[in-house]
């Protein structure tokens, strides 16, 4: 979709919503799912962390930890918290837009927000960058598992979901890890019915996806009927952009033009918001969540595959940054 | 103008009619053996579903050839033996539903993967292939691997079983060989008491029968696997039993709430605690006495949220906010069920009361037991051995479980009884647990959720068994 979606795709997922009624019933088994989650998460472990982008999907596993706990009406009457703080990795190549929003929303629900950055690391020289212009995305792994061991989190809820990414579609909601963060995808812990074993050794941890059985077109239906606020770059705005080997690359501090190529004005929208230096934002006018709904319905390429440089360089570069400890 | 309202103005002048339940969502999974063409098979359903986008499919094509499996078979080491390792979830529509699909692995190591799939799952597709077997021969043996992942869906209650006789393109006589196949199926199926759903001649590789049927051919004229797949029910709530609900989490009232700072008493109207959890049977509604276990004491049930905290009735499957009347000690890991109507026989189960020190009161619905009979599904390399304890989860309860007797193994080939001292990785059998605690356990075949637990080696604390209570 770095292609803007062509006219008769759009008139096509139109025809077949249409024809589908297209309904969002179906959110409310996810919604009650990521809830339960929520709660296991609360009740089964000592001391979690929710872990907050301020991105499209952390604002909707949000959004479902604000009924799950946040009560304005209940039978005591009283505001509820979100049981564990929200922490955020911050690589310090962030889109102000989402930082904002993310202590925005941190503030509107009086959640604690711990933020731990890789910069940080970088100064300690636990994090050594190749060259200076190198992407921290993947750093962030170092910077996470300081953070588990400086607070000894026991648990981390992420949003990522299993139909991003093939290595993630393989992982289990409680997902066990060792002493050094690692994923063992070999040595899965069998995840029977709903009964979660979470128990632990010393030193070791969970990582909890609560939204696993999302999909992109789930989360933008989600967005659209419970009106869940996003940072406005995930909508229609004008930006300069270069075209680099079929990806639009923002034009930024960060990511300057290299020599030769055109600076232009297109409208685009971000699909996934990230790390600056490799998040791409695709051609589109849609400026509504129904109208990213309708996109995605007429979507021909994945949300990684249209806007992620650094997934692209290996077929296994997930399941490599997975065994390391990344999210 | 929101997305609902452009597709019902664009619906409405189609004429197009709602037959679109998205909230039967179908999970199915599908299993068999190494090789047997499992992730072509997905491959292949998602590609001719159009659920695969171009990126996807230009990641698995070589040189113009398009390689289905890979789709599906994402680990590195997976693709370094060509085999599925663990479940893959994969999410696909179609004009009828939604489906949720587990990839579940054939090889023999990797049965508990199976298993899990299997636990959450609508519908399980075995998948057959002809080529593996003696096709000419009208009596011939099915492959264990078959027996063994339909006996284990069968087991596990999947509500649909469905075959799928795959390669038959590869052999000489496709419409003998399914024939053939079928006869061997329906065979197995009828002496395990497995309902088939359906049994189904398809080409993963050609896309045969897959999505669009391919009339004729072997003999066979009915539906393809997806047309097969879009009509089965989904897994039926278990509304109509009394009441039984695991708690979850307790939420305590707020300390700098507004009820709290107002003065309200922690035991007063206001500032009573929250029991949540998922309805694991009948419903729950204001006004039910119900009773605590273990311990038996009984309260009434003065207010009820939904998931999202809205009053409300909630039935079987869903997460519900209970509130009682008075302040009982309640935690995590406890249940809160029904008590028996008076004259109401109680469901069928074990009756082995724990609570015979307390002034309980009236009888459980549910009541609780310290000996269980159990078949187990064992999934860890260390064997299940007699005299070990182990830890068990049941509902959000933890208790020790002791393995008093191995009573017998199900040999997966012959499906007959054989003598047994342990139970080695992948085997299934009849087991005598007791428990340090009570709980209301009751048979699987009654309630999935009450007849339930898992086992959990207290050394490496990895998850070792799949047991249902008989």
């Amino acid at each position: 979709m770095n292609a803007p979606v062509k006219p008769d795709a759009i008139e096509s997922a139109l025809n077949q919503a249409g024809a589908h009624h297209l309904s969002n019933a179906h959110l409310d088994a996810l919604e009650e799912e990521t809830i339960f989650i929520l709660r296991e998460v609360a009740a089964a472990f000592e001391r979690p962390a929710l872990l907050f982008s301020g991105g499209k999907d952390s604002l909707v596993m949000l959004k479902c930890a604000e009924k799950a706990f946040v009560n304005t009406k209940g039978p005591s009457g009283s505001q509820g918290r979100i049981p564990y703080p929200l922490l955020m990795i911050d690589t310090g190549h962030n889109f102000p837009e989402v930082t904002d929003f993310r202590d925005l929303r941190a503030k509107e629900l009086g959640a604690e927000l711990i933020v731990r950055s890789v910069e940080d690391s970088m100064a300690r020289g636990t994090v050594r960058l190749a060259h200076p212009g190198e992407s921290r995305n993947v750093h962030q792994s170092v910077t996470l598992l300081e953070a588990i061991e400086e607070f000894r989190f026991d648990a981390l809820i992420g949003g990522a979901r299993r139909d991003e990414e093939k290595a993630r579609a393989k992982e289990r909601i409680f997902s066990h890890r060792d002493s050094f963060g690692q994923w063992q995808p070999k040595a899965q812990r069998p995840e029977l019915w709903t009964l979660f074993n979470t128990r632990l050794q010393p030193g070791e941890h969970f990582r909890v996806f609560p939204i696993s059985n999302w999909t992109e077109l789930d989360v933008w239906q989600y967005i659209e009927r419970e009106q869940v606020a996003l940072p406005s770059i995930y909508y229609a705005h004008q930006r300069e952009v270069v075209e680099r080997r079929g990806l639009l690359v923002p034009v930024t501090d960060l990511t300057p033009p290299k020599e030769g190529e055109t600076v232009e004005t297109r409208t685009v929208r971000f699909r996934t918001v990230g790390d600056i230096t490799c998040t791409c934002p695709v051609e589109s006018p849609a400026a509504t969540p129904g109208e990213i709904v309708i996109e995605t319905l007429a979507a021909e390429v994945s949300e990684r595959g249209a806007t992620r440089m650094d997934d692209k360089t290996s077929e296994a570069s997930m399941e490599k940054r997975k065994k390391d400890g990344y999210f | 103008m929101t997305t609902t309202e452009l597709i019902a103005a664009r619906a409405d002048q189609t004429g197009a009619e709602a037959t679109f339940d998205t909230q039967s969502a179908l999970r199915f999974i599908t299993c068999g053996s190494v090789d047997d063409g499992k992730s072509t098979l997905i491959g292949r359903l998602l590609v001719d579903s159009k659920a695969v986008l171009q990126d996807h499919l230009a990641g698995v094509t070589r040189s113009g050839e398009t390689d289905l499996a890979l789709l599906t078979d994402g680990l590195q080491a997976e693709r370094e033996q060509g085999i599925t390792i663990d479940v893959a979830y994969r999410y696909f529509s179609t004009e009828a539903r939604k489906f949720i699909i587990g990839d579940a692995p054939g090889h023999e190591q990797y049965t508990r993967n199976m298993v899990t799939a299997a636990s959450q799952a609508d519908a399980a597709v075995v998948l057959v292939d002809a080529t593996k077997l003696d096709w000419r021969n009208d009596q011939l043996a099915l492959l264990p691997q078959t027996r063994r992942h339909a006996l284990l869906a069968h087991l596990l209650r999947v509500p649909s079983i469905v075959f799928a006789v795959n390669k038959l393109d590869a052999v000489e006589d496709a419409e003998l060989a399914f024939a053939h196949i079928r006869g061997a199926l329906a065979r197995f199926a009828q002496a395990a008491g497995i309902q088939v759903r359906g049994t189904v001649p398809v080409s993963a590789l050609k896309g045969w029968n897959v999505v669009e049927p391919h009339p004729g051919w072997a003999g066979y004229d009915g539906d393809s696997l997806l047309q097969l797949l879009e009509r089965l029910p989904v897994t039926p709530r278990e509304v109509d039993l009394p009441l039984a609900f695991p708690v979850q989490w307790v939420e305590k009232p707020s300390a700098d709430g507004a009820a709290a700072s107002a003065g309200a008493a922690v035991s007063g109207e206001h500032g009573r605690r929250v029991f949540w959890g998922r309805v694991a049977a009948g419903q729950v509604l204001p006004g039910a006495t119900v009773q605590v276990q273990p311990g038996g004491r009984t309260a009434v049930v003065a207010q009820v949220l939904d998931h999202a905290r809205r009053p409300a009735n909630v039935a079987a499957g869903h997460s519900a906010g209970i509130v009682l009347d008075r302040e009982l000690d309640v935690s995590r890991g406890d249940w809160i069920v029904a008590t028996a109507a008076a004259g109401a026989p109680a469901p069928a189960a074990p009756d082995d009361f724990a609570f015979d020190d307390e002034t309980a009161g009236p009888t459980a619905a549910w009541p609780a037991t310290r000996t269980l009979s159990t078949t187990i599904a064992w999934l860890d390399d260390e064997p299940l051995l007699p005299g070990r304890v182990y830890w068990a989860l049941h509902g959000h309860r933890w208790v020790k479980a002791k393995v008093q007797r191995i009573v017998e193994r199900v040999d997966i080939h012959t499906l007959a009884a054989e003598a047994a001292t342990q139970l080695d990785a992948n085997a299934i059998g009849h087991v005598e647990l007791a428990l340090q605690e009570a709980i209301p356990a009751a048979p699987f075949t009654q309630s999935r959720t009450l007849g339930a637990l898992i086992l959990v080696d207290s050394a490496s604390q990895r998850t070792a068994g799949a047991v249902l209570v008989r």
